[in-house]
């Protein structure tokens, strides 16, 4: 028996931060749906004992059905057949099981029968299906989009959809076209409003839809003729029970081969428009964007923590020289090593998720009525953390989870190569979680604004000031040496005014914030649980530390005049 | 059409792990020294029934157990997977009762429940491994019944079609309703507990449990009327006591052991197809697989 819940304690510490109480007071209005629901809490401990029981079903479903499938799924993968995608059948069993467990819609609100959960837990079992098949994790979290739907959509539309994703509909955001990657502002696919019928119609081709053949798709799409830039793109709702859009192939990829990849072509497809015209990519796809990053963050987690539990199994196993593998010191410092990045990314992974449910749901309760002023500096205290804190985590953790499934590849040395094991598909994975939602360099240009601006280092600040066990103390004035390295690097760059400069730098300054805030949130759950974090508390801040200390080396012995070495035409 | 489902479950010593204090002097199993589950079985037969009820909407799935008062733990399991309601047949009076005294009070409790067309029960237990309640529980009730089924194929106009797992192939069966099917380890598992669910019913209880229960929630019983679990005493179901429990059973169990299978002496074989077949047609011969 296998529970992807049960067999990780690390979920179980993150699931009771104490920040929760806030969160699920907030989420629970009081707890004042009790009265109307028979399945809404009384209290604190109510919900939290409901998030612990579903945490466990979604690691029974996750252990007992999505793991075992993961292989095969990674073999058969999807097709095409009539412009429609089958999944693989372990892939079909997946999405049966978690919806019969209830799990989706997890984050909607009661009144359409979703279980109103804080993101906290959607993300939690994101990142348990990620260790069990990071490809069926695509499908599975793709039911954030419904999020989008319920903060832009009209009544009408919620009531139309939410209770569909929540009974099983699955969801895809058609994004992407071929000329159309990173620079989305240059998507063509036309909406054209058709008066006869009261409706939008789409008509044109995007390309790497993720899910594409979905019940529920979120589109954006050119509606303003002749406009070029991404002001002229509204967000539109294509149900697919109303055709037109097929699914012309799908790709061949390296990894997530369950998660059909699919060039769709649009042809007078009936639509309905989300939200305002010419907001689609300026404000809806940005949120939508930003929910993707959190669960393709939760994704490179789930697969940190496979390649760990893979490495040290293997290297405890396997005997060489007369001994288990493990006990060598350089087998060792890289299980460690991953253990330590492993950990790194689930805390930030969930300080994340807890900063964007605050915001989400102020903003949430704003629709509702108006918030006092204390609630509005929280919203916006939040919402600003969420904003640095996704671009900052999606690069640490996919990077984080790139390295380690590489690491866990070395330590099964030529076994690792050979297709017997399964790091070698955790490796295939992983590789694309720093590419998709934005890439690592994408997520460095969100990301160094918070470096400029100082969002970072004041939280750094705050963290300092937190009052932690005395026994920390020596690790937590390395960091405070880090934070006083940081804070001389960032105007040595952001004081040249050069913008190419500080984009050439960029990336090392954001690493440089994502090491130590990740430092100080290990050093948190060290706090809390000196049992499970110490040991990464302890080899992570060694990283850090020298992570740092080399990119100091780097900025302050650069030359800015010799930036011209660099430019390859 | 609408269909009303009985499921017979049982609570049954995790024998999976048999320890020396598995059986007690009187030669019972020693439920207390055993972890308790959801007779592996039963879970298929509530998954045949849960099916139906997907199929057909507006029916309802039924639970009845009997067995000490934690066996409510099987209502609170079978109300999270998606049964509708249960009872727990429970008195001093039912215990050690064997396979006869046993089909006899689920069978004087099934008259109580009313109405039904299907009762659906596992093949057998995994503690006493009879298969005999299910059948008996037909004949006590005068009604047909359809052992080692797979498959529920269809219901339609009053008959059931249903596939049947025997040894040496399958069958097709149809029969007329109401009918009792016991169903085997190969259809299809039970489908998860479902997060909704789990939140409604967590806590559900018996009005026994409520009284030993310190649990601050124990009151939300009396405004969330969906989650007071019947309990039924021999009375309740007007049951003769002299055919319940031990006075009702003719079997008396002479010993309770664990068998383990031991290798005495090992044997080589190399990768020959001739060789892995020999052995692959020894073991199931023994029993070792199959």
């Amino acid at each position: 028996m296998s529970n992807f819940y049960l067999d990780n304690p690390s979920l179980r510490h993150h699931l009771h931060h104490p920040l929760m109480r806030r969160i699920v007071e907030l989420k629970e209005r009081n707890y004042t749906e009790a009265e109307q629901y028979d399945y809404a809490p009384f209290d604190f401990e109510d919900a939290m004992d409901s998030y612990e029981k579903v945490m466990e079903i979604a690691g029974d479903v996750i252990g007992e059905i999505v793991a075992p499938n993961a292989e095969e799924v990674d073999h058969t993968g999807p097709s095409v057949v009539n412009n429609r995608v089958l999944y693989a059948p372990g892939t079909v069993e997946n999405l049966k099981a978690t919806t019969q467990a209830g799990l989706m819609g997890l984050s909607m609100p009661r009144r359409y029968n979703g279980l109103n959960f804080p993101m906290v837990t959607f993300i939690m079992a994101s990142d348990m299906a990620a260790r069990a098949d990071a490809g069926f994790c695509n499908l599975w979290a793709l039911q954030d989009c419904a999020e989008t739907l319920y903060e832009f959509g009209d009544e009408a539309q919620r009531q139309q959809f939410i209770p569909r994703v929540c009974a099983g509909a699955t969801m895809s955001m058609d994004l992407t076209e071929p000329d159309a990657g990173s620079d989305l502002q240059a998507v063509m696919l036309r909406a054209t409003y058709d008066e006869a019928n009261d409706c939008w119609r789409l008509n044109g081709v995007k390309r790497f839809i993720t899910n594409g053949d979905s019940d529920i798709h979120l589109v954006l799409a050119r509606s303003e003729e002749g406009t070029k830039d991404g002001r002229g793109l509204s967000m539109l709702i294509y149900d697919k029970r109303d055709g037109g859009v097929n699914v012309r192939r799908i790709e061949n990829k390296m990894g997530i081969k369950g998660s059909p990849t699919c060039e769709l072509t649009y042809k007078n497809a009936k639509a309905q428009l989300c939200g305002s015209r010419r907001l689609g990519l300026i404000k809806y796809v940005m949120s939508l964007m930003n929910g993707a990053r959190l669960g393709i963050m939760a994704q490179a987690t789930g697969l940190s923590d496979a390649a760990y539990r893979e490495a040290i199994a293997y290297a405890r196993d396997r005997k060489q020289f007369g001994k288990a593998i493990i006990e060598f010191p350089a087998v060792y410092e890289m299980i460690s090593t991953i253990k330590a990045k492993l950990d790194a990314s689930r805390t930030i992974l969930y300080e994340t998720s807890r900063f964007v449910d605050i915001y989400k749901i102020l903003e949430d309760i704003e629709r509702e009525r108006k918030l006092d002023e204390t609630e509005k500096a929280e919203l916006k205290k939040y919402k600003k953390l969420a904003d640095a804190f996704t671009p900052l985590g999606k690069a640490m953790n996919t990077e984080y989870a790139n390295q380690n499934t590489y690491d866990c590849i070395q330590i099964h040395g030529g076994s690792g190569f050979m297709k017997d094991y399964p790091c070698e598909r955790y490796y295939r994975d992983a590789r694309i979680t720093n590419i998709y939602e934005g890439t690592t360099q994408l997520q460095v240009v969100a990301a160094i604004r918070h470096v400029l601006t100082g969002t970072y280092l004041s939280q750094m600040k705050a963290y300092q000031e937190e009052q932690l066990n005395p026994e920390l103390d020596g690790l937590k004035i390395r960091l405070a040496r880090l934070v006083e390295i940081y804070e001389q690097l960032v105007p040595k760059v952001a004081d040249t005014k050069d913008n190419e400069y500080i984009d050439f730098q960029a990336r090392r300054l954001v690493e440089s914030a994502g090491h130590i805030i990740l430092g100080y949130l290990l050093l948190s759950d060290a706090d809390r649980n000196p049992e499970l974090f110490k040991r990464s508390a302890e080899v992570y801040i060694n990283y850090g530390e020298a992570e740092v200390r080399k990119i100091r080396d780097f900025i302050e012995g650069f030359n800015i005049e010799n930036l011209g070495y660099y430019k390859q035409v | 059409m609408s269909l009303k489902i009985i499921v017979l479950a049982k609570q049954v010593p995790d024998t999976r792990n048999v320890g020396k204090d598995a059986m007690k002097a009187d030669g019972t199993v020693n439920r207390a020294a055993l972890p308790a589950i959801f007779n592996p079985e039963d879970l298929n037969a509530l998954e045949q029934a849960l099916r139906l009820k997907d199929e057909f909407p507006g029916s309802t799935v039924t639970l009845l157990t009997m067995g000490p008062p934690r066996a409510a733990d099987i209502i609170r399991e079978g109300l999270f997977r998606g049964a509708d309601n249960g009872y727990l047949l429970t008195d001093r009076v039912f215990a050690g009762a064997d396979t006869l005294a046993t089909s006899y009070a689920l069978h004087e409790a099934i008259k109580k429940i009313g109405k039904f067309d299907l009762i659906i029960s596992g093949r057998q237990a995994i503690d006493g491994d009879t298969a005999q309640v299910g059948p008996q529980v037909a004949e006590k009730l005068g009604i047909s019944q359809i052992t080692y089924a797979e498959e529920i194929r269809s219901v339609k106009d009053g008959k059931i079609t249903v596939k049947r797992r025997l040894e040496r192939g399958v069958e097709i069966v149809e029969g007329k309703l109401p009918l009792l099917v016991t169903v085997n380890s190969s259809a299809p598992n039970c489908r998860p507990r479902n997060a909704r669910l789990i939140q409604q019913y967590k806590y559900a209880k018996t009005a026994s449990e409520r009284q030993t229960d310190s649990n601050d929630y124990v009151n939300i019983c009396n405004t969330r009327a969906c989650i007071n679990l019947e309990e039924w005493s021999a009375a309740d179901v007007n049951a003769d006591p002299k055919q319940c429990g031990l006075s009702g059973s003719p079997t008396k169990v002479k010993k309770v052991e664990n068998v383990v299978f031991q290798t005495k002496e090992s044997k080589a074989i190399d990768s020959s197809d001739r060789q892995i077949e020999d052995l692959i047609i020894e073991l199931i011969t023994n029993h070792t697989i199959g």
